[in-house]
């Protein structure tokens, strides 16, 4: 190692360490302010339902009762978190206006005095709503008649005016044809909550520059700040948002959830607002990673190479889009799997059900389109014959392949890995595979395949 | 029903407070007195970040009506960390990078604190027992369980040292 550097190859202590384990880190949630109210969401009890009327009158004789909020107070109700990077249209609620498309949609915010006297206020709120037929498959969300759960009369996202995101190289029926195997497979994955220790919140703190300072426990602080100036309709340098120390996030502290309704109730209250989920709001109203369901059809040539894949997938974006577009873009960027296949078909549909949201976990719109690859890969190897191994490196990107949307493969090392893990676990490979490198295949050489 | 006033000891002083009915001894350490090492991360007993230990023993904070530790001697992270340096416990911790977000830390450090004070040389099955109560999302448990066999020789080399 370089006798210049100072980090690298060194043990470097954690800027937060002692803190972490001394318990003086300090959380959001570990600071109070001086008249601080506590804010609570009256929730939908149902998955899909028209709002007929609200009643406050009880609610607003709870001792300690400081306010209600509706949407009709929030300056900018229908957003969209992606907006900031262009995407459309804005279609989430601050606060539900005339219908509710989840359980657990915020559609009342309750201020009070203290945290129990805005359970109970919120408790004492009577909502008059009228159930509507709700759906909660991917598939049912799509056939004619299904309940719509989206302003816009179907429930996919649609992308430049189609309703998945497309990719096509080759002519995968032409090679279905020609193919010696043909391999089908229909994977599902279940939403998972990401279960944070620490739960979803922040405090929104009036200050005397007519500032407002937010502690937060967000993943995405500027994400957050640009999204609450959106929706207050105030410039941005009238928030000062501080954050940076997360008690966990794992993709479930990216959503932009409390912040915005936080800081209008600060600015309306003109006192500091603390808004944290409670347990049970983490795991039932805030976004999970999506449930896929993922058809995958391969043909194959009889000496183990892949000639044409079709992938269909359908991510359950629950009632709102929050980051799950992006993650079919993702997704569909990578539904071939890093493997060099001459004839690719990718449909990837974002669609709307009554399910909580989905957002962002941990690589998500990739690593469930890894479970269903790497599993479609061993079914493969077990109808061909092969080796689980051999398959996959016969297969395997090379720098040089162009990926089916059109991007090139560069810095390869999906064959280096796998012998680098084949020598951890004790694998004896065959000196054919150990010899393979991903260097680019020979100019006008196309690896045997068509 | 009307308040009442507590009494107990915090860290080897008295304190004194005033709750409702079925106020947790979690809200009176964070929200009464200050006290925010103890976390909050479920308040229905499932994920131990809020354990403190009374009368030596560890115990979950966000269930326990604060009515039920009066008289008793409540010690929490605060209390077990030095004027000067780190706890043993602390300090293995630290240096076997068992922590990462820091949000179950505390919970952890209070229930290694209370094994180590009952058995000197826990097994890996003692100290996984003890840490079931607790859950981590982003270590995984192995340092913590690799953190707490060094936290005990590092006391026990100690106790020798003074022994001597």
């Amino acid at each position: 190692m370089s006798a210049d550097l100072n980090v690298v190859g060194q043990s470097v202590a954690r800027s937060d360490g002692i803190g972490h384990v001394t318990g003086r880190t300090q959380f959001f949630g570990d600071r109070t302010f001086p008249g601080m109210l506590h804010l609570k969401m009256v929730r939908s009890p149902l998955h899909h339902a028209r709002i007929r009327g609200v009643d406050l009158s009880k609610a607003e004789r709870v001792s300690g009762f400081v306010r209600a909020l509706t949407w009709k107070d929030v300056p900018h109700n229908l957003y969209t978190i992606l907006g900031l990077i262009g995407v459309e249209p804005e279609e989430e609620y601050v606060l539900a206006e005339d219908r509710v498309r989840f359980r657990g949609e915020a559609i009342i915010a309750i201020v009070a005095e203290t945290e129990a006297a805005a359970h109970e206020a919120v408790s004492k709120v009577r909502l008059d709503l009228e159930e509507l037929p709700a759906v909660f498959d991917v598939e049912e969300a799509l056939l004619p008649g299904a309940p719509i759960v989206t302003s816009w009369g179907n429930n996919t996202f649609m992308y430049e005016g189609h309703p998945c995101r497309r990719v096509r190289l080759g002519d995968v029926d032409a090679a279905f044809e020609r193919a010696d195997h043909i391999v089908e497979g229909v994977y599902n994955t279940s939403p998972i909550e990401q279960a944070p220790l620490e739960t979803t919140g922040c405090i929104a703190v009036p200050e005397a520059n007519g500032r407002f300072t937010v502690y937060t426990n967000t993943q995405a602080l500027y994400f957050s700040l640009d999204n609450t100036a959106i929706i207050l309709q105030v410039p941005g340098n009238r928030l000062h948002f501080v954050g940076g120390t997360v008690g966990g996030g794992f993709g479930g502290k990216v959503d932009v959830i409390v912040e915005p309704i936080a800081t209008l109730a600060a600015m309306l209250t003109n006192r500091p607002v603390r808004f944290a989920y409670s347990r049970s709001e983490e795991m039932q109203v805030s976004s999970t990673r999506s449930a896929w369901r993922i058809y995958i059809k391969d043909g194959i040539s009889r000496d183990g190479h892949i000639l044409a894949r079709k992938v269909t997938s359908y991510a359950d974006s629950g009632a709102y889009s929050r980051q799950t577009p992006y993650a079919l873009t993702k997704h569909a960027a990578n539904a071939a799997g890093p493997y060099a296949i001459p004839n690719v078909s990718i449909d990837a549909y974002c669609v709307f059900t009554n399910r909580q949201p989905a957002s962002a976990m941990r690589g998500f719109g990739v690593t469930m389109a890894s479970f269903a690859l790497e599993v479609q890969m061993d079914r493969i190897a077990e109808r061909v014959g092969l080796d689980p191994w051999t398959i996959r490196f016969i297969n395997a990107y090379h720098d040089g392949d162009i990926k089916p949307h059109r991007k090139l493969a560069e810095d390869a090392t999906l064959i280096e890995t796998m012998q680098a893990a084949a020598a951890l676990v004790g694998r004896e490979l065959p000196d054919d595979l150990r010899a393979m490198t991903s260097a680019p295949r020979g100019a006008g050489h196309d690896g045997g395949r068509d | 029903m009307a308040s009442t006033i507590v009494t107990f000891e915090l860290g080897g002083r008295e304190v004194e407070v005033m709750v409702r009915p079925m106020t947790t001894l979690q809200a009176v350490l964070r929200n009464q007195l200050g006290f925010t090492a103890t976390k909050d991360g479920c308040r229905q007993g499932g994920c131990g970040s809020c354990t403190v230990l009374v009368d030596g023993e560890p115990m979950l904070s966000c269930l326990l009506p604060v009515e039920d530790v009066a008289g008793r001697r409540v010690t929490t992270l605060e209390s077990i960390t030095p004027a000067e340096g780190l706890h043993p416990v602390q300090r293995a911790f630290l240096d076997a990078n068992a922590l990462q977000c820091g949000y179950c830390t505390p919970g952890m450090v209070m229930v290694s604190t209370a094994l180590l004070d009952h058995q000197p040389a826990p097994t890996g099955d003692d100290i996984r027992q003890a840490l079931t109560g607790n859950i981590c999302r982003c270590t995984g448990y192995r340092p913590i369980v690799t953190a707490v066999h060094d936290a005990a020789a590092a006391m026990r080399a100690n106790a020798g040292e003074q022994a001597r």
